[in-house]
């Protein structure tokens, strides 16, 4: 079966089964290894991806589902976002703060942290708490909530 | 800050580079860690670690770091130590993982470590006695235990600093002719002020790699640090925040296949037969390779590899195993510790005469259940076996050298025949540590994708489902432990009289700070076939929560305020009531709390570390439980990155905060009843509370900080129920409990 997507601004079209989440699209067909693969059943939020601007788990995501949308990836995060730099300003936040451990879960919370401040510049602590449900082991949380702040401030 | 050990050797090594440039080598023994390490080093149990400073003609520094770095910021903060002692200029130096080579003993292998620049000289043909040793040692390479900083850094990193800038001075001197004590090193250049000349270490590393580096280099003073002790920002993150860090779930080779298992549940099962055919006939699948424990499938993508092992139908032999259980393990625990006293773990005094003596005798039993690891980044691993019997193997590990040497095992290959290519982590917390002839001897994914490799002309990239994540790990075990105390009238312990399942690593992890003149301490084996591994701080996650929470039930039997009655006890032990008090003044200990609301405290020292905290919880009325602040105290002697010692310190009690609240893997009819994150549940945003972190900096050896934060965290969070509700918990986790407070307060609750 043959479906294309559209792919931090570029269109792929792909023989693919229709119902293969979008996280293995990314990861294994495309090659965008950015975008994580942790739980496969949308419960720890690794493989957070935009779609048309909001935040989606890729991993229980079909393909087929995200035709003609606009898809972006931690890789297209700073394009998509206007930034002139390297790195959209969240980003930048995540490293002035030194926010990631082993980083693993921090594509999918970049995702997740930048959708919600797309709707909600100035999250309280308790917006922060319910939009933000990702798993991070190491336990960056009081980081990343450090550099959510950060940016609302700025 | 010297070397004490005497029996620790160090070996330095020092040569130039083709086109100019030096560098510098150092390998030295270091302290075993009981299982891993006496049986892995051929019983001498000891370890060797290689440190490399390389410098480039364009003068930058390049350490290389011959640990994993998962997140704790090893690699930056040994850098900074090798960096402090040559005098280099921050801006200049760079910091890599060391590969899996054992750079020591052969030449080609030297090369692919100096990254294609020809070897030195000097590091051919080295075949003395004490150079084939070191060698030998290689094969293991260990992150864990605390010890990258405390023992490479303080070490290795330090001294290779340091003779890297002796020779530069050296150099300097000879070229200008001078007496080397008028020279100094300052940011990457040595300068004779007297006559103003001064020259970069690149300009003299040709010359200094004429020399001969001195064994035992002079050491700076902690109080003219420029780099330790700053806050410096680490070398890994920018990659983590673009999605161009590689995890070894990552990687991409060209042909590459997908490898999926399905396990067999039961622990000591096996696969009597499967639906092969009808398996081969879906999409993208290449081929099902049969495992001791399961059945991997083949295919051209790991969706349809996952998909596919998810339809196999295997039918198992569970061979008398299926009827296991959390309580068969258990009652086997209650039957092991009754049956027999053990084997000695402490014994001081006169316990049984201290417990016959005492005016009252507190008895208990503490609990605590498997726990998995849980990395975020699913375990994986890639084996390439070629045509010509070479293999190559991408992975990200604690052990890197020690997971070459276990591919080289299992495919039957010669050590020098594997290639291991170090990716970066995905958490590790222990679970990322190879299975070893003798320790830890459990079907690992390094095992599984180097069988499967062997079956197919590619290279296989083995991903775990988290569903094989979470029920086919080396689990933290399940452990009971029993105390009998016996209080003098004045309230205070007289004899510690504890019994527990089973010995683990670290030895002292079930010791008491605590003056408590008679103690007999003793453990008792239970072995199950669940397999059993490190897990973030080892053995003391579940002994500081056992000792921690029995203290606390001490001090109410006698009365006393918890922190005061640690207090007493600890009066001979400085630095531990020095961290018990600052954590108690920062949080406030004894001033009133809104009505709900309570504190608890708990203390200990891990890997040399010692951590005090305070957990402020509140229970509702209808036993639902928040911990809303946690204030720590750490004393690790020194502090190399103070960012990272903040950061790991918080990790670390989020990391125990998911177990003491949520963490059981329980076993049923054979096999682990939880399988993804909705029913072995964690931790997130919502529950973190607010994490104050206090260090003294006592100058004290340094310790580790990637696990001691970890052990008492569940017992301050415990205490701090008590404290709220009357009820004691003596069973982990949190979740099982009824926290409905009891209208009296400190009352025993009645189980």
């Amino acid at each position: 079966m043959s479906v294309t997507i559209k792919v931090n601004g570029v269109s792929h079209t792909l023989d693919v089964e229709l119902e293969m989440p979008l996280l293995w699209v990314l990861r294994d067909e495309l090659g965008l290894t950015g975008t994580k693969f942790g739980c496969g059943i949308a419960s720890c939020g690794a493989c957070t991806v935009h779609i048309d601007g909001e935040a989606t788990r890729a991993c229980v995501t079909p393909v087929v589902s995200v035709e003609n949308r606009e898809i972006v990836t931690i890789e297209g995060l700073a394009e998509a976002s206007g930034a002139k730099a390297a790195l959209a300003p969240i980003q930048a936040a995540w490293i002035a703060e030194q926010v990631p451990q082993c980083g693993y879960c921090q594509s999918g919370m970049l995702m997740a942290v930048s959708a919600l401040l797309k709707e909600n510049p100035k999250p309280t602590d308790a917006e922060i708490d319910e939009a933000i449900t990702n798993v991070c082991r190491c336990g960056t949380y009081p980081r990343v909530r450090a550099a959510i702040h950060s940016l609302s401030n700025a | 800050m010297d070397i004490k050990n005497p029996t620790r050797r160090g070996l330095l090594i020092a040569g130039g580079l083709a086109g100019g440039g030096l560098l510098i080598g150092y390998a030295a023994s270091g302290p075993s860690r009981r299982h891993q390490l006496d049986k892995v080093a051929s019983g001498e149990g000891e370890r060797f670690v290689a440190t490399w400073l390389k410098i480039s003609p364009d003068n930058v520094l390049t350490v290389y770091v011959p640990h994993a770095d998962m997140g704790q910021g090893v690699i930056t903060a040994l850098a900074m130590m090798a960096a402090e002692e040559m005098e280099a200029d921050w801006s200049l130096v760079k910091a890599v993982q060391a590969p899996a080579e054992q750079a020591f003993a052969n030449e080609s292998l030297g090369q692919r470590f100096t990254e294609g620049l020809q070897i030195p000289s000097m590091l051919t043909g080295v075949n003395d006695a004490a150079w084939l040793k070191v060698a030998k040692f290689m094969h293991i390479q260990l992150t864990g235990g605390s010890s990258s900083v405390r023992w490479t850094g303080q070490h290795g990193m330090r001294v290779a600093g340091a003779a890297a800038k002796d020779l530069m001075i050296r150099a300097a001197a000879r070229r200008w002719s001078v007496d080397p004590s008028q020279c100094v090193a300052r940011l990457s250049h040595v300068h004779h002020d007297a006559s103003g000349k001064s020259a970069s270490f690149a300009d003299l590393a040709t010359d200094a790699a004429e020399l001969s580096p001195s064994s035992n280099p002079l050491l700076k003073n902690a109080k003219d640090y420029t780099i330790v002790g700053k806050p410096i920002p680490r070398f890994d993150i920018p990659a983590k925040v673009d999605g161009t860090a590689k995890y070894g779930i990552d990687v991409q080779i060209a042909g590459m296949l997908y490898a999926a298992i399905q396990f067999v549940p039961v622990f000591g099962a096996e696969v009597v037969s499967y639906n092969e055919a009808e398996i081969l006939k879906r999409p993208g699948v290449r081929k099902l390779v049969r495992l001791p424990s399961g059945v991997a499938v083949v295919a051209d993508n790991f969706w349809r590899a996952k998909e596919a092992a998810a339809a196999l139908e295997l039918k198992i032999d569970a061979k008398g195993n299926d009827a296991r259980s959390s309580a068969t393990i258990y009652a086997q625990h209650d039957k092991d510790l009754a049956a027999g006293d053990g084997a000695k773990d402490v014994e001081i005094g006169d316990a049984d005469a201290g417990l016959k003596d005492a005016a009252k005798l507190v008895e208990a039993t503490y609990r605590v259940p498997y726990l998995a690891h849980a990395c975020m980044e699913p375990m994986n691993c890639t084996v390439w076996i070629k045509s010509d019997g070479k293999a190559e193997v991408w992975v990200g590990a604690q052990d890197p050298l020690g997971t070459r040497a276990r591919v080289a095992d299992v495919a039957g290959l010669s050590f020098d025949d594997v290639t291991l290519h170090p990716m970066l982590l995905g958490g590790g917390f222990g679970r990322r540590i190879p299975v070893r002839k003798g320790f830890f001897e459990f079907p690992s994914e390094i095992d599984f994708a180097t069988l499967i490799a062997k079956e197919v002309d590619a290279p296989v990239k083995l991903v775990y489902t988290r569903e094989n994540d979470i029920q086919h790990d080396a689990y933290r075990p399940a452990v009971t432990s029993v105390f009998k105390v016996g209080l003098d009238k004045d309230g205070r312990p007289l004899a510690w009289h504890n019994r527990y399942v089973s010995k683990d690593d670290p030895e002292e992890a079930a010791h008491i700070p605590y003056a408590v003149a008679n103690q007999s301490i003793r453990s008792v084996e239970s072995p199950t076939l669940v397999p059993r591994g490190p897990w973030r701080s080892v053995a003391h996650s579940q002994h500081t929560f056992f000792i921690e929470s029995f203290m606390d039930e001490l001090a109410h039997e006698a009365g006393k305020d918890p922190f005061e009655y640690r207090r007493a006890l600890l009066k001979d032990q400085p630095r531990h009531l020095a961290v018990l008090e600052l954590a108690a003044e920062k949080a406030g200990w004894g001033t009133p709390l809104p009505k709900g609301h309570a504190r608890g405290i708990a203390i200990q020292e891990a890997f040399k570390t010692i951590v005090a905290e305070v957990a402020e919880v509140s229970v509702s009325p209808s036993g639902e439980l928040k911990v809303h602040r946690v204030v720590a105290a750490v004393d690790c002697g020194r502090m190399i990155n103070p960012d990272t010692v903040e950061q790991q310190v918080e990790s670390g009690i989020i990391y125990g905060l998911t177990a003491a609240l949520h963490g059981e893997i329980s076993i049923d009819k054979g096999a682990v009843a939880q399988s993804n994150f909705p029913d072995y549940e964690m931790v997130r945003m919502a529950d973190v509370p607010a994490i104050e972190v206090h260090v003294i900096e006592s100058g004290a050896a340094l310790g580790g900080l990637g696990e001691p934060a970890t052990p008492p965290i569940a017992a301050a969070v415990a205490n701090a129920v008590f404290a709220a509700t009357g009820k004691r918990i003596r069973e982990m986790p949190l979740k099982n409990h009824d926290l409905t407070p009891l209208t009296a307060k400190f009352a025993q609750a009645a189980d």
